[in-house]
């Protein structure tokens, strides 16, 4: 029979090819599930993964949207990454993001309709701030009384969005708005409004700081004290302790860190694509960043790639969404598969297949 | 506001139903948890079974074969589960967090031709004669027969965990694995058994959801209520008839809010309707907070992956 | 007295990937014999039991019972067959009792009542007390042992394994255990006991097999043997033993007072008024069954765990409140016992592992940022220094044998110029080569001038490397004494607890001074 074998060292190629392969599996099996729904299975993978980016019809839209969507993602699943790597569950950073986007467009909101150089920077760090304080809460818990942050985190999702609905409807509605729920539209906000920075490319300064993310993540997890204290503590708990690691202070850092650059891409989103405070504005990046972040394996530069990815998937989705009829659930449903065959497939990094013949007698 | 609008004892016999869902998915997944295993991916099974009861229940024009279907839907996405973090060793919290995303997807897919529909009425039992006592008659004896199977399975689960000797070895391997595997217990089939068992029952209380709570299908209808079976779990410590007691808890805030927004209190609904969250956070704080016990409570092999290397 | 032998082993052959585990392996069990299986760690023991016991099959070979044919898929079925297994880490649940525990071992157990009056019964009859009722948890190492022979005589076997018995036991103790097993011998049962033991082994079996590297190199009657050729036999070739060397003292560099460290875990030690003081060249050995505190010992002196300041301090600075880097900077450096997951990051490469704990001494870390190149050059003299197999520092600490990581771990502290060092089991579970020159390069660090407190289960090698000892049971430590001159009774006492009633005598106010 076949069995599981441990190897010796973990497997070099595999940690590589496991990505590949498991996008290659949901290709597969997406092809499966759109011929199900009656759909051309080879028309609708190529207008989800392929249209965006080259055909010549879409992609003057689509390209500049890449960079859109992809930069939250990034930015979300970047600050995941430190924390899964050390056993620390944030799962809750759709709550972050809310929440950061809730203190920007309310300092915004506040100011309106000062006119000042500085007011798009202090809305920075107000977004930041949101969703580190959000995030302080599960750290807080977790290292105070010992309280599993996974629930706790993820709880505060559907308190953040009840908040998110009552600002809407009560304090933040657009006192202009005709009593329809909403805040004003930023956009119409200079001061307020993160707008393109060169017409027609998508980018806009959440990109930047998403990029800018990316190099310092990649530094600090490969040349830094704290990179190395991470890896550390989720390889091996105790040998973390022994070597003077602060667990508290790891969790209150990793959760610090993934809640307030969740806050920061949900500054970026409300004051620029978004716009607007309505009580639904969040559509879930902070979700779908969990699965970008398990298939960059953690890695910031894999975490780029797995951004840009998804994002691919999002635009290509709508495209597919009005040109062929798949639904938008197909594109979750897809995303959830992805990160299910990545799961299925790691197994092969530290393990491997060996047939063993049937025992002896 | 009209306070006196919210009737006691309607409020009491609404509770029972209000608990039932998460009671169904909190045994289901103590189960689970006491053979070792945490399985994240409760929210993503409630939703599924949800849509698969519906559906089914549509489409047959019979909840009974609503909720078998939404039990099997379960507990073919539970099996995924398995078949990931027992056979190819994948991390449990990850594979729990891909269920859950990847069933809310599915769920939603399965559901688009399936909004606005009202689902088969689900007779209630009315348990003659007794169903005519005062108060308790209300209270206790007038509803489906989902909310009885519910509780019949938590003290089924109770005796099975504290009595039967195949309770005892699921303990076991909840406990020690490696002790279990040497002395020669199934430590994968054990799992898997408790794994499809949990995802079953999972998919039965997101079917009592779609079909009698609501009852109709939205996309993300479950609104939490597999993490806070989750919850219900640790509140439990572990223990099923704790578990019931949780279930009536947390059953309870979540009617007296939606009472109190009936009832046109000064509050905001969304404030209102953020309290069983709050109270989840809350009370999981505060159990954790007299340490030590938890630690004891919880089963030692929990989560930690096993490979029969030798 | 026997006919034709109970168990025949016949050419058994069983690999894993890179060695060979047993190498067609053949030797046979009397009826009513102690049947010794010696070897050293790594010779193929435990693969071999385990092929006996169904726990793995073999690739080759053959085993008859009572000349019957026997392959054994699972442990089931070998238990259904007459054969039972003591483990060397116990199969036990700490959070259930122990009638569970014992239920679980059993094959067609009785209702739990019944099951509890039968424990009873026969836990007396051996002279092996147990109360059925109490959580496995709370039991120490050698109650756990009783638990693991009731449930295997209650099954009423024909052949009884014992997978290193003794280790955790103390003196008393193994006196108690060889009783029960002798008596069993009387009552016609026959028990294969797996040992690296020499004298223990002369002392109790009538036949012994000897493994070295997966195969039989002898078979012997071990009573006619000296414990000398056994050793020979076992190890293959003679190695130097460990020098002692008369030193002088200097001052106490590292002083433990009045340390008391609430448990860290449900079923942890809590350690009760511990003192010691440890001089500039002096090695203090601590003795101890597993489970007394040791672990915990440990992580307060590391600083794992934090005390009151004033309870360690080193080269008279109150250091209790400080975590492991300030120790370490000021020249407190430890090895834990938990090779792989605690003294070192298993998946994490050799040159990480350096990194791991030299950070501080060896300035690996420059304002934060991890300086890889000097922290290569660290894992390499390691490596070098310590003679460390492994085809390079880029390779995983897994991926080496038990005695080649555990010479990594002791080399990355000693290289680290420590002013005290804290070690525990510093050679459980490493094969006689590496564990002689791990003891070698503890004593020359003490002939440097270092303090070094050596924490070990392995009475033999404290006896044999430290200057003084003390034990800890219960969490309490006696007062240390002289190593020379001390009798094995004595320490078997001391490991005991019978030295608990009186620490603040006269005589041991003055602990580690009586040298």
């Amino acid at each position: 029979m076949l069995v599981l074998e441990k190897r010796p060292e973990p497997s070099a190629l595999w940690r590589w090819l496991a990505p590949i392969l498991a996008v290659v599996l949901t290709l597969v099996a997406g092809g499966v599930m759109f011929a199900i729904l009656g759909k051309d299975p080879l028309a609708a993978i190529r207008m989800i993964f392929w249209d965006p980016l080259f055909n010549e019809t879409f992609a003057a839209y689509a390209r500049p949207q890449l960079l859109v969507k992809a930069a939250p993602l990034i930015l979300i699943a970047l600050g995941l990454s430190f924390g899964f790597r050390a056993n620390i569950w944030n799962i809750g950073a759709e709550g972050q993001y809310i929440m950061g986007a809730l203190a920007a467009a309310g300092v915004a909101l506040a100011l309106y309709p000062l006119d000042a150089w500085w007011l798009f920077p202090l809305m920075i760090v107000a977004g930041a701030l949101g969703g580190f304080l959000w995030a302080m809460i599960p750290a807080f818990l977790r290292t105070r009384f010992g309280t599993n942050e996974i629930l706790v985190s993820l709880m505060l999702v559907y308190v953040a969005e009840a908040f998110q609905a009552a600002m809407a409807l009560g304090p933040m509605r657009n006192p202009e708005g005709h009593g329809f729920p909403g805040s004003r539209n930023l956009q119409d906000y200079p001061a307020a409004h993160n707008a393109e920075l060169v017409a027609g490319t998508g980018m806009h300064w959440g990109v930047v700081t998403a990029l800018l993310a990316v190099v310092i993540g990649h530094i600090v997890l490969n040349r830094h004290l704290f990179g190395f204290q991470v890896r550390l503590t989720g390889q091996a708990p105790k040998a973390a302790r022994f070597a003077g690691v602060d667990a508290d202070r790891l969790v209150v850092i990793c959760l610090g860190i993934s809640g307030a650059l969740a806050g920061l891409a949900g500054m970026f989103e409300i004051s620029g694509p978004s716009g607007q405070v309505s009580i639904d504005f969040n559509i879930g990046y902070g979700f779908t960043a969990i699965i970008v972040a398990f298939l960059g394996r953690l890695h910031p530069i894999g975490i780029l790639l797995a951004g840009l990815l998804m994002a691919l998937s999002y635009i290509g989705g709508e495209l597919a969404q009005f040109g062929l009829g798949v639904p938008a659930a197909a594109i979750k449903a897809l995303q959830g598969m992805l990160l299910f065959f990545l799961l299925g497939v790691d197994v092969f990094t530290n393990y491997r297949l060996r047939w063993q013949p049937g025992r002896a007698g | 506001m009209d306070l006196s609008a919210i009737d006691p004892l309607v409020l009491l016999a609404s509770l029972m139903v209000a608990a039932t869902p998460i009671m169904l998915a909190g045994i289901g997944e103590l189960v689970v948890e006491k053979s070792g295993v945490l399985n994240l991916g409760v929210e993503g099974m409630m939703i599924t079974g949800a849509i698969c009861g519906f559906a089914v229940a549509v489409e047959t024009g019979s909840p009974a074969l609503g909720f078998l279907a939404a039990a099997a839907g379960g507990a073919v996405l539970a099996l995924l589960f398995g078949i990931l973090t027992q056979f190819l060793l994948s991390n449990q919290v990850a594979t729990g967090l891909a269920l859950t995303l990847f069933g809310l997807g599915l769920s939603a897919l399965i559901g688009q031709s399936y909004i606005g529909i009202k689902p088969p009425h689900f007779d209630q039992l009315d348990i003659p004669l007794l169903k005519d006592l005062p108060v308790l008659g209300l209270v206790l004896f007038r509803h489906d027969v989902i909310v009885y199977l519910a509780l019949g399975l938590v003290v089924g689960v109770w005796w099975f965990l504290g009595r039967s000797r195949a309770g005892l070895v699921l303990r076991a391997i909840g406990e020690n694995h490696d002790a279990a595997h040497a002395l020669g217990y199934k430590v994968m089939r054990v799992r898997m058994l408790a794994i499809v068992f949990g995802g079953a029952l999972a998919g039965l209380g997101g079917a009592y959801i779609s079909l009698v709570r609501v009852p109709q299908w939205t996309e993300g209808m479950t609104a939490g209520a597999g993490w806070i079976a989750l919850a219900l779990v640790v509140f439990a410590s572990w223990r099923p008839l704790r578990l019931a007691l949780g279930a009536w808890l947390f059953g309870g805030i979540t009617v007296l809010q939606l009472n109190l927004q009936a009832a046109g209190v000064a509050i905001p609904i969304q404030y209102l309707s953020m309290s069983p969250y709050i109270a989840t956070i809350l009370v999981l704080a505060f159990l954790s907070s007299r340490s030590g016990r938890a630690a004891l409570d919880a089963p030692a092999s929990l989560g930690k992956p096993f490979h029969a290397s030798s | 007295m026997s006919d034709a032998p109970l168990l025949v082993v016949d050419g058994i052959t069983k690999r894993y990937p890179g060695v060979v585990a047993n190498d067609h392996v053949s030797f046979d069990v009397g009826r009513a014999e102690i049947h010794a299986l010696l070897g050293e760690n790594g010779a193929g023991k435990s693969t071999l039991v385990k092929i006996i016991y169904g726990l793995v099959q073999p690739d080759e070979g053959r085993m008859t019972l009572e000349g019957a044919s026997y392959t054994p898929a699972e442990p089931r079925e070998a238990r259904a067959a007459g054969i039972a297994m003591v483990f060397q880490h116990f199969s036990l649940f700490e959070a259930l009792s122990v009638a569970e525990n014992i239920a679980l071992g059993m094959e067609d157990p009785p209702p739990m009542n019944a099951l509890s009056a039968r424990i009873r019964e026969v836990s007396a009859a051996y002279g092996l007390p147990l109360d059925p009722e109490r959580l496995v948890g709370e039991l120490s190492a050698g109650e756990r042992q009783r638990v693991e022979i009731i449930r295997c005589l209650l099954q009423e076997p024909r052949l009884l394994i014992m997978d290193e018995p003794t280790s955790v036991l103390t003196p008393q103790e193994v006196e108690i255990l060889f009783r029960t097993l002798r008596r069993l011998r009387e009552e016609g049962r026959s028990i294969l006991y797996i040992s690296h033991k020499l004298e223990e082994i002369r002392a109790l079996c009538d036949r012994a097999t000897i493994l070295r590297l997966g195969k039989v190199v002898a078979s012997c009657d071990p009573r006619a043997c000296s414990a000398r050729e056994l050793a020979e036999m076992m190890v293959g070739s003679s190695f130097t033993q460990p020098e002692r060397t008369q030193r002088p003292f200097g001052d106490v560099v590292l002083e433990v007072e009045g340390l008391d460290l609430p448990a860290g875990s449900p079923f942890g030690t809590s350690l009760k008024d511990i003192s010691f003081r440890v001089r500039a060249g002096e090695i203090l050995g601590i003795g101890g069954v597993a489970g007394n505190g040791q672990e915990e010992l440990l992580a307060a002196l590391s600083g794992e765990r934090v005390t009151a300041a004033e309870a360690v301090r080193l080269g008279g600075e109150p250091i209790g409140r400080l975590t492991p880097n300030p120790r370490r900077a000021r020249g407190l450096l430890s090895a834990p016992e938990e090779r792989l997951g605690h003294a070192a990051a298993p998946d994490m490469t050799l040159t990480e592992n350096a990194m791991m704990t030299g950070a501080v001494r060896r300035r690996l870390v420059e304002r934060g940022f991890l300086r890889w190149q000097a922290a290569r050059r660290f894992a390499e003299e390691i490596v070098h220094r310590f003679d460390v197999r492994t085809p390079g520092v880029g390779h995983v600490a897994r991926s080496l044998s038990g005695g080649n990581l555990q010479k990594f771990v002791i080399g990355r502290e000693i290289l680290q110029a420590p002013r005290a060092l804290v070690v525990n089991q510093p050679t459980w579970g490493v094969d006689a080569a590496a564990a002689a020159a791990i003891r070698q390069a503890l004593i020359d660090l003490a002939n440097k001038g270092v303090a070094v407190v050596v924490i070990s289960q392995d009475l033999d090698e404290l006896l044999e490397i430290s200057d003084s000892f003390a034990a800890l049971n219960a969490g309490r430590l006696s007062a240390p004494r002289p190593t020379e001159g001390l009798g094995i009774d004595e320490i078997g006492l001391l490991m005991g607890g019978v030295h608990g009633a009186a620490p603040s005598s006269a005589e041991n106010e003055r602990p580690g001074e009586t040298v």
